[in-house]
């Protein structure tokens, strides 16, 4: 078992798009939380393949992309600050924030380094005790306590040079966001596999209860994300909303108690800002007052002046699912991967680049 | 952002382990799994071993899928 190759069997998958086709007999709309699952649908073609009853809509589940022009300035004033190296995943270099993004910052001359993980940037700390090394925490609850471990590491081997800025993000309150705003009649989630490895299946037993949406949490082979399909259809068709975990070889209900322990440790609960969402309460990560001298914010406050949002980009309104990549008048025509207008097309993960590379018109 | 890769841990020492991901080898760190043993394949984030990956799980899951894909079996 490599936990691969045996979840992406393509005559079992024509086996389970067969099924699908037989029981859904009503038109459903399905949003996959996760950029990382649009990228998988796209990638194997799956939307072509469901039957014309079922729709599946891209969510907000791209941490690039609900990243707030506000939080970009504020992070590329920081890495122009001297002294400072700015560490950050490499997703975030070609995002444009209100007056450029982190890579024109680093041809102006600012230190930006591209990391993998924070494991890399507590390394640069430790070469570079004479700088301030900043990691750009930028992630939902998947990414979250890899960050806090860091902090940590940093406090258990004295590292005084290591800071963190925390633009982490909750994905349970952003689906209540969406889910009340109603701007998106949905009939079911495709559940984030990842980040439900570490909060677990548990999470989002909301769903069903006070929205009445069923929930299938999915893996990211194409087996993973039909399977989640095929349960969602029955869900729908029965009217009895559940949430089932079609990912169970990693996600326990429970989730990672570690990982959850070490995250509540480190970070706390307040409002955070989501391009598409707004000022979401009780969905962002602030480093809790026993961890702010790691407080990248606290320790090198920036005023990076007014926001300004990039004129005709519609990324806020396909975060929320009320708008597909090709209604945005930008998209494709000055709007592409190399000559980025919105996040939405920079990240690997946006819906955006998705439609790019994959999609296609009339999909 | 939130992609993680199930990975085979060869060697343990203390709380990092090696692994290999697409054919090399990488330190990862097992700060947040640190029940996850030699044999075990983990799921990697960011060099983070996130979650311990349960076989007999898995087998049960591809054993329901064949059970759902059974009476399929004349499709093309």
């Amino acid at each position: 078992m490599k936990y691969l190759d045996e979840f992406r069997d393509p005559q079992l998958a024509r086996k389970l798009l067969a099924n699908i086709r037989e029981r859904s007999t009503q038109p459903v709309r399905f949003m996959e939380f996760c950029g990382g699952h649009t990228h998988a649908i796209f990638r194997h073609g799956l939307r072509q393949m469901l039957p014309p009853t079922v729709e599946l809509r891209s969510g907000p589940g791209c941490p690039v992309c609900v990243t707030a022009n506000s939080s970009l300035d504020r992070t590329i004033a920081l890495a122009k600050l001297p002294g400072v190296i700015l560490t950050t995943f490499g997703d975030m270099l070609k995002v444009p924030g209100s007056h450029g993004s982190l890579q024109t910052a680093k041809a102006e001359g600012a230190d930006v380094r591209i990391v993998y993980s924070t494991l890399d940037a507590l390394q640069i700390a430790r070469d570079h005790p004479e700088r301030a090394v900043v990691f750009l925490g930028v992630g939902f609850e998947t990414t979250a306590p890899t960050v806090a471990a860091s902090i940590l590491q940093a406090e258990a081997e004295g590292l005084d040079n290591f800071y963190v800025l925390s633009l982490h993000k909750l994905t349970p309150p952003a689906t209540h966001a969406i889910l009340d705003a109603g701007e998106v009649r949905l009939s079911g989630i495709i559940g984030p596999g990842h980040v439900t490895v570490v909060i677990g299946s548990r999470a989002w037993e909301f769903l069903p209860r006070d929205y009445s949406v069923p929930c299938a949490v999915a893996g990211f082979e194409p087996l993973d994300i039909l399977r989640a399909v095929a349960a969602l259809v029955e869900m729908a068709e029965a009217g009895r909303p559940a949430v089932v975990n079609t990912y169970s070889r990693g996600v326990r209900p429970e989730g990672n108690r570690v990982a959850l322990g070490i995250m509540q440790r480190v970070f706390e609960v307040g409002e955070a800002d989501w391009r598409g969402l707004g000022r979401v309460p009780a969905s962002g990560l602030a480093l809790c007052p026993e961890y702010a001298r790691f407080d990248a914010a606290r320790a090198f406050p920036v005023d990076p002046g007014p926001t300004r949002e990039h004129k005709g980009c519609r990324c806020g309104d396909v975060l929320r699912g009320i708008a597909e990549p090709p209604d945005c008048p930008l998209f494709r025509s000055v709007c592409t991967p190399a000559h980025p207008i919105g996040p939405c097309m920079v990240s690997a993960e946006g819906a955006c680049a998705a439609w790019y590379r994959y999609g296609g018109d009339g999909v | 952002m939130c992609l993680a890769i199930p990975t085979l841990i060869t060697s343990i020492k203390g709380t990092t382990a090696r692994a290999e991901i697409g054919g090399v080898e990488r330190t990862i760190s097992l700060a947040l799994t640190p029940e996850a043993r030699v044999g075990d394949y983990v799921l990697i984030h960011t060099g983070y071993a996130i979650g311990v990956l349960d076989e007999e799980e898995a087998q049960e899951t591809l054993r329901l899928l064949e059970e759902l894909a059974e009476f399929y079996d004349e499709v093309p």
